[in-house]
């Protein structure tokens, strides 16, 4: 417990690294929901030769989230992933975060660490928006 | 080139939300739950995952405008739109409401994708049905006349 928030510095370090990758070598902002987005729309509305590369590039940066776990535990990471709500609410959870992340045009990593380190007025908005929704969700939570 | 950077960089992204143990949606609705301040077991954990992730960022943003171009060619994104319209507090206002639902979000949704069973994977399939629907209400509000 006393050295997590130290975890938490230097694994916050890395994903700021991750999205300073991505910006200065190709100029684009690691927003995980815009990014998840560019590859469901491409799938939904087809892809003109023009925008093949950015597609390819989206899912690319997927990929290598989702292959992350692989070099963690290879290194004797541990984690243990602890998800406390029902399926009925994983839906409902679901659906909102799609949705609203592609409303609001970003989420915690393209508002949160892109946007709001440059000071985007923007994202600042989204932020503190979507935090006080997600304090009031929670603290609605206790008292059901 | 410009293909394995942004593998590269979701890879160690995704390491970063391993290491922060921010893949594990209990640890971020445990700092949510301010009402645990209170009764001394609030886990401020993320504050300082997202302080971290921020200043990192914010040096590459410094690096960028002294640039004309990435490194690996293309453009950098432009200045930000400044207006702050109810499309962006609306629809941060329901991401926030599904986040503090389930302790979840996009990024540590696709990496905890092979780690968290059958429950991850509903969210990532709702997470992506809802983009979906946002793909479709989008395109009809552009195709309606103002």
């Amino acid at each position: 417990m006393p050295q997590d928030w130290l975890n938490g510095l230097i694994g916050g370090g890395l994903i700021g690294a991750g999205a300073g990758l991505y910006l200065l070598g190709a100029g684009r902002i690691a927003g995980i929901s815009g990014i998840a987005g560019n590859v469901v729309d491409g799938l939904l509305d087809g892809l003109p030769r023009r925008a093949l590369s950015a597609w390819s590039e989206s899912l690319l940066f997927a990929l290598g989230l989702l292959l992350a776990p692989i070099p963690f535990l290879a290194l004797g990471g541990e984690i243990d992933i602890r998800i406390a709500a029902g399926a009925p609410a994983l839906i409902v959870a679901g659906l909102l975060v799609g949705f609203g992340a592609r409303l609001g045009s970003g989420c915690t990593s393209g508002h949160g660490v892109c946007g709001g380190s440059r000071l985007s007025r923007r994202s600042l908005a989204a932020m503190a928006t979507f935090m006080a929704v997600a304090i009031a969700v929670v603290f609605l939570g206790r008292l059901v | 080139m410009r293909k394995i950077v942004a593998f590269l960089a979701g890879l160690v992204f995704g390491l970063g939300l391993l290491i922060s143990d921010m893949a594990n949606p209990a640890r971020v609705l445990a700092f949510l739950d301010v009402a645990a301040i209170a009764e001394g077991t609030w886990d401020p954990t993320l504050a300082f995952v997202m302080g971290g992730a921020m200043a990192v960022s914010a040096l590459a943003w410094l690096i960028a405008y002294r640039r004309s171009a990435p490194v690996f060619g293309g453009s950098l994104p432009g200045a930000p739109r400044q207006s702050v319209d109810a499309r962006l507090l609306g629809g941060s206002a329901l991401f926030g409401a599904g986040w503090g639902l389930a302790g979840i979000c996009p990024g540590p949704a696709l990496t905890a994708a092979g780690l968290g069973g059958a429950p991850m994977l509903l969210f990532i399939g709702a997470m992506l049905v809802g983009m979906v629907i946002y793909n479709r209400v989008d395109r009809m509000l552009t195709a309606a006349p103002a």
